[in-house]
């Protein structure tokens, strides 16, 4: 069902239906108890009161079946004929009857015996109480016609359930208000909401809401500020790219201004040589924005799928592939490559790619770049050590920084490399170690991803 | 009119440059704050083209040193950082202007002009003495109505005497003005420049002041 409030008042509705009709069964079996134990009890006192003044002698055997207390009943059920359905005989030991009260059948209605029973007289049922008199030698019965019993017991049922039944609409809607009335709060939620600019992130409600909405409120106010989070990420990366992109085009238009005015040849060739550089640059800069885009895009609450460090290597190596071509710079490749890491597999490219990128271009041409693996107590390590003239030790420290560019930067850096790296980095939950190697040149840079 | 560049960015670097120089100023330029600083010991420059994110500290840093050191030469900020709060923050630390990347050259130039012009207390665009005129925004000169081309060279140091009338430069002055510190200056340089200038401009202008420099205008020999 869709509607939690149809829901809600389908089920309220059921069980108090249901309550509403045990409630009225048990009403009605106590009830007819409780009138049959009185009506018992009344049997039996009227058989003992005809049976004591027959026994007194103070009134004539025939006689005695007339005296029953018509009044006292009549007044206490308010049932107008019952009195006139309690009926008596007296018969004699020997069989033949005696009296009888107006509306007491002929036939007789109960056997030899003293006590009540239950008798069948012309498809009638009675319910007689039997006093034996031995002195005056005969037996006193009165009896009840069951029917006019069951016609009793309904009009005290009626009494009571005509009321209840007519409560039963009420009751409805009732509920209906009440549950209405109670998810007024996720009413006023929506409204709230839908009355909100896309841009309003606050966090919904308060600690004095509902307690049932607690939870999804603090669900909901968690994805806001995830939400939020992530638009300030974004907006504060296209911030830094927007401005980062403008240096390289203010150079190239700087120097096409000077190509355009400069009537020297060679001064117009070099700062067209200088735009295709800046263009070269630019692209590249444009390609690690997106990688860094994506890395920071990546839902860090997902398990990423394991990655295959083998391939991860291959295809890094393969990006920078014209890069190593142009420098003659060869790659040693020692340990395990057999490992999954704990990371989405472009991503741990992209990473990888750009620690490459950055040793190629650090290194002297016809130089070697030693790329290893070490794993143990859960991680797995690629290091990547080339044979530059390493970092400035204070530069080390804010390498990972988006668009830090070191003391000596090179013209073709963005800046971005180890921003990217340590990005996957950290959205793998792995880390990234930049040191100087010891005693020579050259620079270490580890990324460490837990194995999956 | 010697310009320090300060921007990290090679291929901008290079443009400022070679394009300042185009437009008849002498750039130096460096890339960080540091070198900025040695350079601005070294040598008295008549304006600085400052870029704000600079690798080793930010440029609006090292304009509010230059001017707690009462440095009052001409800072021009070049920014890719241009909006209202950013320029209001740059101006405050000390600027005397703000362009935002990427910007025109051209305009980068004439604000520079601007700028040596306030500096200067000139009103006029033009440099006049008699009837010697120098267009320092098109590196034009006229005498007596008639154009008088010159060198970049010729036209800096004429330009360097007529800022101001009467002054007398050196040798050594004039050798600052025309050159960065890339280029060296031959020994003789100036005054193969100044013999040029004179026989460009006819007698008159340019006068020697012995065992001093050069000047424009002044006491009649």
């Amino acid at each position: 069902m869709r509607s939690m409030r149809a829901r809600l008042l389908l089920i309220l509705l059921v069980t108090t239906g249901a309550a509403w009709l045990s409630a009225a069964g048990w009403i009605y079996f106590s009830t007819q108890a409780q009138v049959e134990q009185v009506l018992d009890a009344r049997l039996r006192e009227a058989a003992r009161m005809v049976d004591s003044l027959l026994t007194d002698e103070r009134i004539e055997v025939a006689s005695a079946a007339q005296m029953l207390p018509e009044a006292g009943i009549e007044r206490d059920w308010g049932a107008e004929n019952y009195s006139r359905q309690l009926s008596c005989q007296i018969w004699s030991l020997s069989g033949e009857m005696v009296g009888r009260s107006e509306a007491a059948p002929r036939q007789r209605l109960a056997g030899e015996g003293e006590g009540f029973s239950q008798t069948v007289v012309d498809g009638e049922t009675w319910r007689v109480y039997t006093v034996l008199n031995p002195g005056r030698g005969v037996q006193v019965m009165v009896g009840d016609n069951l029917k006019i019993r069951q016609s009793l017991v309904n009009g005290v049922m009626m009494g009571t359930l005509f009321p209840m039944t007519l409560m039963l609409p009420v009751g409805g809607l009732l509920i209906w208000l009440a549950v209405r009335g109670g998810l007024a709060p996720l009413d006023r939620m929506a409204r709230a909401l839908s009355a909100r600019r896309a841009d309003d992130l606050r966090p919904v409600g308060d600690e004095s809401g509902p307690a049932e909405l607690r939870p999804m409120l603090a669900a909901l106010n968690g994805l806001f500020a995830r939400v939020e989070a992530a638009r300030e990420r974004e907006k504060s990366f296209t911030a830094f790219a927007a401005h980062e992109l403008r240096t390289p085009l203010a150079g190239v238009k700087t120097q096409a201004q000077i190509a355009l005015a400069s009537k020297d040849p060679e001064v117009r060739a070099r700062a067209l040589a200088q735009i295709a550089g800046g263009v070269d640059r630019s692209s590249r800069l444009v390609s690690q924005l997106l990688d860094l885009a994506a890395a920071d895009a990546s839902e860090d609450d997902l398990p990423p799928e394991p990655a295959d460090l083998g391939r991860v290597l291959e295809d890094a190596k393969r990006a920078v592939e014209p890069l190593r071509q142009r420098s003659g710079v060869t790659f040693a490749v020692a340990g395990n490559l057999d490992g999954r890491v704990a990371c989405n597999e472009p991503l741990a490219t992209t990473a990888l790619k750009n620690v490459l990128e950055n040793a190629l271009l650090h290194s002297p041409d016809g130089g070697c770049i030693a790329i290893s693996t070490a794993s143990g107590d859960g991680l797995v390590s690629v290091v990547v050590e080339d044979e530059g003239p390493g970092m400035n030790e204070d530069d080390i420290e804010h390498a990972a920084e988006r668009f830090f560019r070191g003391q000596t930067p090179l013209s073709s850096g963005t800046g971005l490399g180890l921003a990217i790296v340590e990005t996957v980095l950290k959205r793998a939950g792995g880390t990234l170690a930049i040191a100087n190697r010891p005693g020579g040149r050259g620079l270490t840079v580890s990324l460490t991803f837990p194995a999956a | 009119m010697r310009i320090l560049i300060v921007e990290d960015d090679p291929l901008l670097r290079d443009g400022l440059a070679v394009g300042l120089e185009m437009a008849g100023f002498s750039p130096d330029a460096v890339a960080c704050c540091a070198d900025a600083e040695a350079a601005m010991r070294g040598s008295e420059y008549e304006a600085v083209v400052l870029d704000v994110m600079l690798p080793d500290g930010s440029g609006l840093d090292f304009l509010a040193e230059r001017r707690r050191l009462s440095d009052a030469t001409p800072i021009l900020l070049l920014t890719a950082r241009d909006q209202i709060p950013d320029r209001i923050a740059g101006l405050d630390a000390g600027a005397d202007d703000y362009l935002g990347k990427p910007f025109d050259l051209d305009e980068l130039a004439a604000r520079l002009r601007a700028l040596l012009r306030r500096r200067a207390g000139r009103t006029s665009v033009m440099l006049q003495w008699e009837d010697v005129t120098l267009d320092p925004a098109s590196l034009s000169v006229t005498r007596g109505g008639r154009d008088v081309p010159l060198t970049r060279r010729e036209f800096t140091i004429l330009r360097a005497l007529m800022e101001r009338p009467g002054a007398v430069l050196g040798k050594a002055s004039l050798e600052e003005v025309i050159y960065g510190w890339q280029e060296g200056a031959e020994s003789n340089a100036v005054e193969v420049h100044v013999h040029n200038l004179r026989g460009k401009l006819g007698p008159g202008v340019v006068q020697t002041v012995r065992g001093i420099g050069y000047r424009v205008g002044g006491e009649r020999p």
